[in-house]
């Protein structure tokens, strides 16, 4: 809104146009009459008005407003906001890998390859990223699909992770984030009218990328619900109850698994990716595996397989047939580089006319980040054991691994320890998703209030304690129970903090509305 | 219906979105595939008339020989790696950039998601930089949001394109137009509607083909918004005050919604040009209009002197929303968490350059100096030259980052083209590629009048690349007036 028209309508005018929801005209100061506006709620694409995004949500919001007034001086119970709800690690003091930022400082400002402040193997890294751009430099564009070599960098990495099995760097397409490739590939799926209309399955609970995007594309969604009691596994005799109930209504397609999962950090046994594979292939979906946590996997007993590597050991007869896209970002693992905007997909068995139109729409948005780009080529191209970094490195990331282990440890004991939480285990990824015990009154409470019992829970939290966290609602979860989200990435002693202060606050309010 | 072996045997994707099928596919592609195909040739040492090949198809200046700033690479640097803030490699001024810069990021970092909007300081910045521009009009950070560049099409388009509309929306577009924003408003389901640029009078646009393009809608769609870039890409052409004036009161009687890209502002060389933005005419024009024509404006931080294409940012301004409506926008845009944080201080550095008095200054001011003296070097030898080879005439460029010459082409050629699948132009640009190892884009992918052909390419390059591409386009051109004539 212009400040200097604002200023000649008079104190009723105003408070209309700020009023102004449909397309009623109504006068301006000097008497001309004003047009409602062109875009309103009412015209406006109504699956955007849909759409939700609770990891930055109304209580992120609030939380961001908080932070504001503590910095003004406003007196609260507590001196800072802990940040929960975003798995965001450098915001929460991880450190960058050195090896990453030093050949990253060395492609953005190329005069530095000479100082011999840098290692060897930084620099030729360097070099050979800049070798692939455009004018030499990272501002240059790249192919849509991203830069050659790089794609060939990240074949040769899956093949490697996945003991061999071949990777065509055709197949791979890097994104903007791995957000963009799963949009990406849902934008190209969802079809049809009525009951042909799209349905794509999704775990509850889910990161809400998914629901945001379903809702926005118009597909519809079909939920699966995973096992809390048993360490929120994924049971085939679900998927199967979930798609035969939504033939009734939809034309289910895809099927979206997160492995590890998130919010709920568990990581899938080798049997139960077998069956998901025999389950699609059998009912004739695509799967979309988000396999962006692979490096965060701590409990004992559990390790990261890729459907991939499970689909081609499963022979021929599936993995000849059974059509897919995994997806990988440089946000999370251990580099946690969220900033950047780095990822990529890599798609399986897919229909060549299909995957044509696949380039075509990924040309659209031109390429993705060039600096992301690179990040993700040193993601899957490290040092290795005879290269100067290669201590170092394996320091640094072997550390930030086991200090979220030790986190994750911690987090689910603690929580543990509070009457009227249960937490699973967190196996892997970096988020703790408690189920919560509201009584009766406090329910009730929030309902009157025309809120969700589990945002009425956080938002409390928040005002009382100073931490932010992300009510379970936001996830999806079964009805009649409550979770919140958060993440495991405060610093080991602000975590402690955090976990104390929420066992205060759960004691207390289970009093407060006894 | 099939049977259970056909449907085994057919893929679970063949029946795919169908917004996204009736998407056009880019010509580039059909000369990528013999781009990839010429390099790997060349890499094996076959013989051709050339060494290497000149790529001037899309508005890259890194890719066409221009040198990335000084400052905002050590900035950013600085920035990837914070050791080098205490070192004295860099100028000081970088360092205390840096420094800022970095203290604005969740924990210091840039590997940090920032704010949805963008870093909370930067949109400040952005916005003093608006009113800087527009003389004193002022500008709202809380109307600012940063983008993964090219994104903001997906995001604004979005919220304006109703898929489920019927009859189905509109959007206003020119012919000549770079493809992206019509491949969106496609691929949103949504009818692109085309206004025709006059190529005799220099590109202009005469607000009487806005009234035709509207008629020409009637029982096909409803248009809802009017998409319009200044400077013209690929067209070359500024807008004149006075045109942007009938363009807002078109928008303002017409009920459409404005959406100007304005990418190229900072390219403007022509004699008697010059770059206004939509929003200070706007805003001149007084109440009603400046209260109610709702304006979406956009800048890159892949222009400009930086031209830092490859870091994928940049910003939309919007004025005049329902704020209702702007809470909708926030939401699918915390969808995408924020854009690169490296792009982000890059347009922060953009937008706030090193002042006089600052160390960096001198060769800052000495690098884009010589960028812009270049650009409109090259914007004058492209024409000089392009107009005296016989069948191509290019109008005066008074902007912009691209020539876009007409293309006479003989009906003999224009047979072979039809023998080869092949749009004429495409054709024209396909040999080009291969006899001449010069890659531009053809008028088809832009659109063009009927029966008129056209070549696209980029002259934000370097001096000696421009000179090299105007050779080459020149040695091809006439062989091939002959061959065909």
């Amino acid at each position: 809104m212009f400040q200097i028209s604002v200023q000649r309508v008079t104190a009723a005018e105003n408070n209309n146009n700020n009023n102004n929801k449909n397309n009623m005209s109504h006068q301006a100061a000097n008497g001309v009459p004003c047009r409602g506006k062109v875009l309103t709620v009412d015209n406006m694409n109504p699956r955007v008005k849909k759409v939700e995004y609770a990891v930055r949500g109304p209580v992120v919001q609030r939380a961001v407003q908080i932070e504001k007034e503590l910095r003004e001086g406003v007196k609260k119970p507590f001196t800072e906001v802990i940040k929960a709800n975003i798995g965001d690690a450098h915001a929460m003091g991880q450190k960058p890998i050195t090896f990453f930022r030093q050949v990253l400082a060395m492609c953005s400002y190329p005069e530095l390859l000479k100082d011999n402040m840098f290692p060897e193997d930084a620099k030729q890294r360097a070099r050979r990223i800049l070798e692939a751009c455009g004018g030499h430099s990272i501002g240059a564009y790249s192919a849509s699909q991203g830069i050659e070599c790089i794609r060939q960098d990240v074949a040769r990495y899956i093949e490697k992770r996945d003991g061999g099995i071949a990777s065509n760097p055709d197949n791979i397409y890097l994104s903007t984030g791995a957000s963009d490739a799963i949009v990406t590939i849902l934008k190209l799926l969802v079809r049809g009218e009525g009951c042909d209309r799209t349905g794509v399955m999704i775990s509850i609970p889910q990161y809400p990328l998914y629901s945001a995007a379903i809702t926005d594309l118009g597909a519809v969604q079909v939920h699966y619900y995973l096992d809390e009691a048993n360490c929120w596994s994924l049971d085939v005799a679900e998927l199967r109850r979930a798609l035969n109930a939504a033939r009734q209504h939809c034309n289910p397609r895809v099927l979206c698994i997160i492995n590890p999962g998130n919010p709920t950090g568990q990581v899938q046994s080798r049997q139960c990716i077998e069956d998901v594979i025999r389950f699609v292939k059998e009912e004739h979906l695509f799967l979309m595996a988000d396999e962006v946590y692979q490096d965060n996997v701590y409990a004992e007993g559990c390790k990261f397989q890729s459907f991939k590597k499970v689909l081609f050991e499963m022979g021929p007869e599936y993995s000849s047939t059974v059509e897919m896209a995994s997806f990988h970002s440089t946000s999370k693992c251990y580099m946690g580089e969220c900033g950047f905007r780095g990822g990529y997909m890599e798609v399986i068995n897919m229909d060549p006319e299909v995957k044509a139109q696949l380039t075509k729409l990924v040309s659209v948005r031109l390429c993705p980040p060039v600096s992301g780009q690179a990040l993700m080529d040193l993601v899957v191209n490290p040092p290795q054991p005879d290269e100067p970094s290669y201590t170092t490195f394996m320091k640094e990331r072997t550390a930030v691994l086991a200090e979220l282990a030790e986190k994750a440890r911690l987090t689910e004991q603690i929580l543990n320890t509070v009457p009227g939480i249960t937490c699973n285990p967190v196996q892997g990824a970096m988020y703790s998703f408690p189920r919560i015990t509201l009584p009766q009154k406090a329910i009730d409470k929030a309902k009157e209030a025309g809120h969700i019992p589990d945002m009425f829970y956080c938002m409390k939290l928040l005002e009382e304690e100073g931490i932010c966290l992300v009510p379970g609602s936001g996830f999806g979860q079964r009805e009649g129970t409550f979770h919140f989200r958060m993440t495991i990435l405060p610093p080991t002693e602000k975590l402690k903090v955090l976990l104390q202060r929420l066992r205060d606050f759960h004691q207390r309010f289970t009093q407060e509305f006894s | 219906l099939f049977s259970n072996e056909e449907i085994m045997k057919m893929s679970v994707l063949q029946e795919i979105n169908p917004n996204v099928r009736n998407m056009k596919p880019l010509e580039y592609s059909i000369l990528a595939g013999r781009l990839s195909q010429i390099k790997e040739e060349l890499r094996q040492g076959v013989k051709k008339p050339y060494q290497e090949v000149l790529d001037v198809y899309m508005g890259d200046p890194h890719k066409g020989g221009v040198k990335p700033l000084s400052f905002v690479r050590q900035v950013l640097a600085a920035c990837l790696y914070p050791q080098l803030v205490n070192s004295s490699k860099l100028p000081a001024d970088v360092r205390q950039r840096a420094q800022r810069l970095l203290g604005r990021c969740d924990g210091g970092s840039v590997g940090s998601y920032t704010a949805t909007r963008g870093i909370p300081e930067t949109l400040i910045r952005v916005s003093e930089f608006i009113t800087r521009r527009d003389g004193g009009v002022p500008s709202n950070p809380e109307n600012i949001f940063l983008s993964p560049g090219s994104q903001w099409s997906l995001s604004i388009l979005h919220v304006l394109l109703n898929p489920e509309s019927s009859p189905r929306n509109g959007v206003l577009s020119p012919v000549p137009c770079h493809n992206t924003t019509t491949m969106s408003v496609t691929g949103l389901g949504a009818v692109v509607v085309p206004y025709y640029l006059s190529e005799e009078q220099g590109w202009e646009l005469q607000v009487e083909e806005l009234h035709r393009a509207m008629e020409s809608a009637k029982g096909v769609c409803n248009p809802i918004a009017l998409y319009i870039v200044n400077p013209g890409n690929p067209d070359g052409h500024v807008q004149s005050r006075k045109s942007m004036q009938e363009v807002i009161r078109f928008v303002s009687e017409r009920k459409l919604f404005l959406l100007a890209d304005e990418v190229y502002q900072d390219y403007v060389f022509g004699e008697n040009s010059e770059f206004v933005s939509y929003k200070r005419v706007l805003s001149e024009m007084g109440p009603p209009l400046s209260d109610t024509v709702e304006l979406a404006s956009f800048h890159s931080a892949s222009k400009g002197w930086m031209g830092e294409c490859g870091l994928r940012t940049g910003y939309m301004e919007l004025v005049n929303l329902d704020p209702a409506v702007m809470k909708h926008i926030f939401t699918m845009f915390s969808t995408d968490t924020c854009a690169p944080v490296l792009g982000q201080i890059a347009l922060d550095l953009m937008l706030n350059p090193p002042q006089p008095g600052e160390p960096s200054y001198p060769l800052y001011h000495m690098e884009t100096q010589n960028i812009k003296n270049t650009l409109a070097g090259n914007g004058k030898r492209a024409v000089e030259v392009v107009n005296s080879l016989p069948g191509l005439c290019c109008q005066p460029l008074e902007g912009g980052a691209f020539a876009f010459p007409k293309v006479y082409l003989p009906p003999s050629f224009i047979q072979k083209a039809k023998e080869a699948g092949l749009e004429p132009d495409t054709f024209y640009c396909s040999r080009l590629l291969d006899e001449a190892g010069l890659l531009v884009g053809p008028g088809t992918e832009y659109g063009q009048k009927e029966g008129t052909y056209h070549i696209r390419f980029c002259i934000l390059t370097s001096a000696e690349i421009m000179e090299e591409v105007l050779t080459r386009l020149t040695c091809f051109h006439k062989q091939f007036m002959k061959d065909f004539s």
